[in-house]
């Protein structure tokens, strides 16, 4: 336990201070230790795992700037992930008031993929229907890689507009994923 | 997407992460809030003419303390309350501490005084208007802390909200005493505080609709 504190908070504060490499390695690891724990909450609901990992994941990135760096990482982890899982909760339990009540009867019949990655929803289609201003800075800086520079190029945006662009385009991507339901 | 897809996408290009940027934000809301506040007080309330004369009195100091530290505490309740892992501390035992102290001394002001005396110290002569006053302006403090926190990631939502509405309410307080001749204990331990609890009230109900995230 200590060790992965460790671990994760020395990439954390790696990532924080600019080291792409670092962080996709602290997200790989946070994506293990954030499915189990979802699969042992969410033992009733195994559809809702891969759908709220991802919206946790989105959750960590935009709200990184919340971490103290001499603040221990896991009660920072561990607290963003019961306040989605209690809103999920909470959101679903408004739903399944309104429809319908069986729906416990239906998990017998639930095919449950357990190694399956794929969300329900799909943020690649999500992204889809963002704006240009946020969806292109998306498509090409997060997803092919491109700089900045170039994507103010292609896209005739100026460089912070582009920045500005990835940044409210993910925020908006999770209030788009938090509204689903 | 899967969801290794979405890792890749989160981290790639991920650049430095600005960490002061958070209490430059804070540090604009108070100050901005509490310009807003003195030029409501000043351009609406008038300031106080005898202010420079009561400066001298101890009463006044204790008065304007009071407000202070309510202030500081609430905002260190806000700072920690913004943040995902941070227990709320000792702040709200500050709180009880300072307002129980003023409560004393507000006591130990009726004991001392004649019977007849002891109305005019309790209700001094704005009690009807002082808490609606002080919500009053307070008000654009409340506004700017909630902005601030919904750019963060409060977890709980109505302790967020009221410990933002406290914060603001006694800031808001301190910036009215330029205005308000009032300066008895008991006045203060009463008026004042439902002043302060009237926006504390204000930002528990508007907490967890607004800071949602």
């Amino acid at each position: 336990m200590q060790l992965i504190e460790e671990r994760l908070r020395s990439l954390m504060l790696q990532s924080l201070a600019g080291d792409a490499a670092a962080y996709r390695i602290f997200l790989d690891e946070l994506t293990t230790h954030l499915r189990s724990y979802l699969r042992r909450r969410l033992a009733a609901l195994p559809d809702e795992v891969e759908d709220l990992l991802q919206e946790l994941l989105l959750a960590v990135h935009n709200k990184r700037h919340t971490y103290g760096p001499t603040q221990p990482l896991t009660p920072w982890v561990q607290a963003i992930a019961r306040y989605k899982l209690v809103d999920l909760l909470r959101r679903r339990s408004r739903r399944d008031v309104l429809t319908d009540p069986l729906d416990e009867d239906d998990q017998v019949f639930a095919t449950t993929a357990n190694d399956a990655t794929e969300a329900q929803y799909d943020v690649a289609k999500l992204l889809r229907g963002l704006p240009d201003r946020q969806r292109l800075p998306i498509l090409y800086v997060k997803i092919e890689g491109a700089s900045v520079t170039d994507t103010a190029i292609r896209t005739g945006m100026s460089e912070s507009a582009v920045k500005v662009g990835v940044h409210r385009g993910l925020k908006a991507l999770a209030e788009r994923i938090r509204s689903i339901e | 997407m899967k969801t290794e897809d979405l890792v890749s996408l989160l981290s790639t290009g991920a650049e430095a992460v600005d960490l002061r940027l958070t209490s430059r934000r804070w540090l604009l809301a108070l100050a901005g809030g509490a310009l807003i506040a003195f030029l409501l007080t000043a351009g609406l309330l008038k300031l106080n003419p005898a202010l420079w004369h009561e400066t001298s009195k101890p009463m006044f100091w204790v008065r304007e303390s009071y407000c202070a530290v309510l202030g500081i505490l609430g905002f260190t309740a806000v700072a920690r309350l913004a943040r995902p892992g941070f227990r709320l501390g000792l702040a709200p035992v500050g709180i009880a501490i300072a307002v129980i102290a003023m409560w004393v001394l507000a006591v130990m002001t009726l004991a001392a005084a004649s019977p007849q005396d002891r109305a005019p110290l309790i209700l001094g002569h704005t009690a009807g208007a002082c808490p609606f006053l002080i919500a009053l302006v307070a008000a654009p403090l409340l506004a700017a802390l909630l902005a601030v926190m919904r750019s963060l990631a409060p977890t709980r939502l109505r302790w967020a909200g009221a410990a933002s509405g406290f914060a603001a309410g006694s800031i808001g307080a301190l910036v009215y005493t330029l205005h308000c001749p009032e300066l008895a204990p008991p006045f203060i331990g009463i008026w004042y505080l439902i002043g302060m609890l009237i926006p504390t009230g204000i930002g528990a109900w508007l907490g967890p609709s607004l800071l949602r995230w």
